[in-house]
């Protein structure tokens, strides 16, 4: 993975500046050490996943209640789960919460990179401002928009003192756009994140390519987004799966949002899973959610494992 | 010699009675956090402490959910607390099938629970297979609506005698800026005032017919009619219901911000810590109202196994304590909950919990909490159902009712 650049390591664009002396990577002597102290960690890692997720799927067709047993029904807990209303809303608002807020997220942590890369006074000083969000929990975050949300408390109320009476702005209230409430509090939360690693993109790329673009009279906007945007893959599949694999699981935020209402409006598939290993005592039903959970998370890994092997073959080429 | 043996069976005894006696920590995990909750588990944290000795530690988790999952979380993981809260039922049912709780029949034979606990219905759900399981600590019935007198009297209209009288007179309600009908939008919530609606609709043997024997063919019947009803509840109500507490939408009521909220008879601690007067800033009206009736809802707790004994002694004082008649007396007028005896002394209670003692008398009023027949599985897709139904209207009374009879029918 790239790491984020610190500032001053290139010249702002259009300048000539200092070319990256890269050190030439020398290949590491296998070290015994590091692979016993490690092999804890994998076997733990392994065990622990593998095994849990084997268990996920066999208890997904049993007919587990609060104690997991081993009594076999077949597809019934799919069947159920598949002929729930709440379950089938969960899947789709999760497509949709995902699109809009990895779009969103790409699009405004671009935007943020490139505001960044300006060579802007207090780089550090924005750059830790637009991080912080990340640093907070989701739930203090959701909260805190919640209360921004709310008719009675938030923006609504204050534009309304202010003179307009008519101003309405409360998603969470309405089951049509609570989920937008949702991708708004989560863009802020999650943007500073993808803003870094594209500024870490960004720095990533030769400055060589900035001075042959002035030289070629582009301009710096095209220069942004026709030559240096598709020259930083790495970093904008890096920031699309961590933004993914935060989507699959999203559940904190609702809680504090929305509690997945109005009425089921803005539930999400963890929230099923969560309630029903827990509070509903019905493991199998949980389980089987879980195992579909489990399609679009491989789904996301193969990909990158795609991105991975695809990048290698590259490498070799050259 | 025999002075031998009488020594060391001084020493045994000194030892002995030093473990039993040795103090205990009992962690109560419980959901009561909000101002009238907590009045009233102090009474029991207090009391309990002043036997002396032990100590009542308090872990409040805001939510039934959120409680009863940690505590069946920290069962299953094996570090049970000391002392559950649950609603009586079928919450716990794996507990007590897999050997998981602290038998009680000894303590209860020996203090006569089942002399004193009434109705039966409430014994009934700690006492299986005759053993006691958990100690029911009060009775709450959820078919309560709680009136704010100020707000029927701003806007010009007399309390209501009837749901459709309700209805017919809620816009005058509106017309004077008054939220008529106040409901918070928590799943539990809609779904209780609908069961309320539910039940004063059919009456109390067709819901039982549905409920308990699950008739399809008479909810096929007679649920359309029931949703309909329920959501022309909906106009009235307010756009911030949407993830409202249940305190905060009766505070709407305390401070006459709105007229009506349906709503178990825990919101009477509300009103008693608001410094309300029943009958004077508040009404309280037993639904349905031409015929009221008591429903058998509550709290018990249970006392998961323990290894250590001095906890498991500690847990037994507590089970004592917790029926004992002056706690049941100090606990229930805070709580705002009916004692589960009838031997204790309720001359704090006020009008209205006195008019929910007089109808608990006669059993054709009890109408059997839900949570008895139904899983928590069950009642959690009930919940979801008629959530969803409040607040979709593109979703037909039709169409609700046919998903009910879905999730009754494969109810387990």
């Amino acid at each position: 993975m790239t790491q984020i650049a610190e500032p001053g390591e290139r010249a702002a664009p259009g300048f000539a500046g200092t070319a990256a002396e890269r050190k030439p990577r020398t290949r590491r002597k296998f070290n015994i050490q590091s692979v016993l102290g490690t092999t804890p960690m994998i076997a733990t890692a392994i065990g622990v996943f593998v095994i849990c997720i084997i268990f996920s799927i066999i208890w997904s067709f049993t007919s587990s209640k609060l104690f997991p047993n081993f009594n076999f029904i077949g597809l019934q807990q799919y069947e159920r789960l598949w002929r729930t209303d709440r379950w089938i809303i969960s899947v789709q608002n999760v497509f949709v919460f995902g699109a809009l807020s990895m779009v969103g997220g790409m699009i405004f942590g671009y935007l943020l990179a490139v505001f960044m890369d300006q060579r802007i006074r207090q780089e550090d000083l924005f750059r830790s401002i637009f991080l912080y969000p990340f640093a907070m929990s989701l739930v203090v975050t959701g909260l805190v928009w919640q209360w921004m949300f709310d008719p009675n408390l938030g923006i609504q109320s204050a534009v309304r003192q202010l003179g307009w009476t008519n101003f309405e702005f409360a998603p969470l209230v309405k089951q049509e756009t609570a989920l937008y409430g949702l991708v708004l509090g989560g863009l802020w939360n999650g943007v500073g994140v993808t803003m870094a690693i594209m500024l870490a993109g960004l720095r990533g790329v030769d400055s060589e390519i900035w001075k042959a673009a002035k030289v070629d009279g582009i301009p710096t906007w095209k220069t942004y987004l026709f030559i240096v945007l598709p020259m930083m893959k790495g970093a904008i599949a890096t920031a699309f799966i961590l933004s993914a694999t935060g989507v699959v699981r999203v559940f904190d935020i609702v809680i504090a949002m929305t509690q997945g209402g109005p009425g089921v409006s803005t539930q999400m598939p963890a929230i099923y899973v969560i309630q029903h290993i827990t509070d509903r005592a019905n493991v199998a039903q949980g389980m089987a959610a879980a195992t579909m959970m489990l399609v679009p998370v491989m789904l996301i890994i193969g990909l990158q494992y795609l991105f991975q092997w695809n990048a290698k073959r590259k490498a070799a080429r050259i | 010699m025999k002075s031998v043996v009488s020594v060391v069976a001084l020493v045994a005894a000194a030892l002995l009675g030093s473990t039993s006696v040795r103090a205990a920590d009992v962690e109560v995990i419980h959901w009561w956090t909000s101002g009238g909750e907590q009045a009233a588990v102090s009474v029991f944290a207090r009391e309990f402490d002043a036997l002396g000795g032990d100590k009542w530690v308090d872990t409040a988790i805001a939510g039934g959910e959120n409680a009863r999952s940690a505590t069946l979380q920290r069962i299953l993981g094996g570090d049970p607390p000391g002392a559950a809260q649950f609603n009586p039922g079928r919450q716990y049912e794996e507990l007590i099938a897999g050997n998981m709780l602290l038998d009680l029949t000894d303590l209860a034979t020996k203090e006569n629970w089942a002399g004193f606990i009434r109705p039966a219905s409430i014994s009934e759900a700690c006492l299986v297979d005759g053993h006691w399981w958990c100690v029911p600590v009060n009775i709450h019935s959820w078919n309560w609506a709680w009136a704010s007198i100020p707000a029927f009297e701003k806007a010009g209209v007399p309390l209501p005698t009837s749901f459709d009288d309700f209805l017919a007179e809620a816009p005058k309600l509106k017309e004077a800026g008054i939220i008529p009908f106040a409901i918070g939008g928590e799943s539990w919530q809609i779904n209780g005032a609908f069961g309320v609606i539910q039940t004063s609709l059919l009456g109390l043997d067709k819901r039982e017919k549905i409920l308990k024997d699950k008739d399809l063919e008479l909810a096929k019947a007679e649920m359309p009619a029931v949703f309909e009803k329920f959501r022309q509840f909906k106009q009235f109500s307010d756009a911030g219901s949407a993830n409202r507490n249940w305190n905060d939408t009766t505070n709407l009521v305390v401070t006459d911000q709105a007229a009506l909220q349906i709503m178990g008879d825990w919101a009477r601690g509300e009103f008693g810590v608001a410094g309300e007067k029943a009958g004077v800033d508040y009404a309280c009206l037993a639904l349905p109202i031409d015929h009221p009736t008591v429903s058998t809802g509550g709290d018990i707790f249970l006392f998961p196994k323990q290894s250590d004994p001095a906890v498991e002694a500690a847990q037994l004082k507590m089970a004592s304590m917790m029926v004992n008649p002056q706690v049941q007396a100090l606990f229930n007028n805070a709580k705002g909950s009916m004692p589960i005896r009838d031997d204790v002394d309720m001359s704090l209670a006020d009008d209205c919990m006195k008019r929910g003692l007089e109808i608990i008398k006669d059993p054709a009023n009890i109408a059997v909490d839900a949570g008895r027949w139904q899983s928590n599985d069950t009642t959690g897709q009930m919940n979801d159902l008629v959530a969803q139904f409040w607040a979709d209207d593109s979703m037909t009374a039709a169409a609700a009712a046919e998903q009910y009879v879905t999730i009754l029918q494969n109810a387990d």
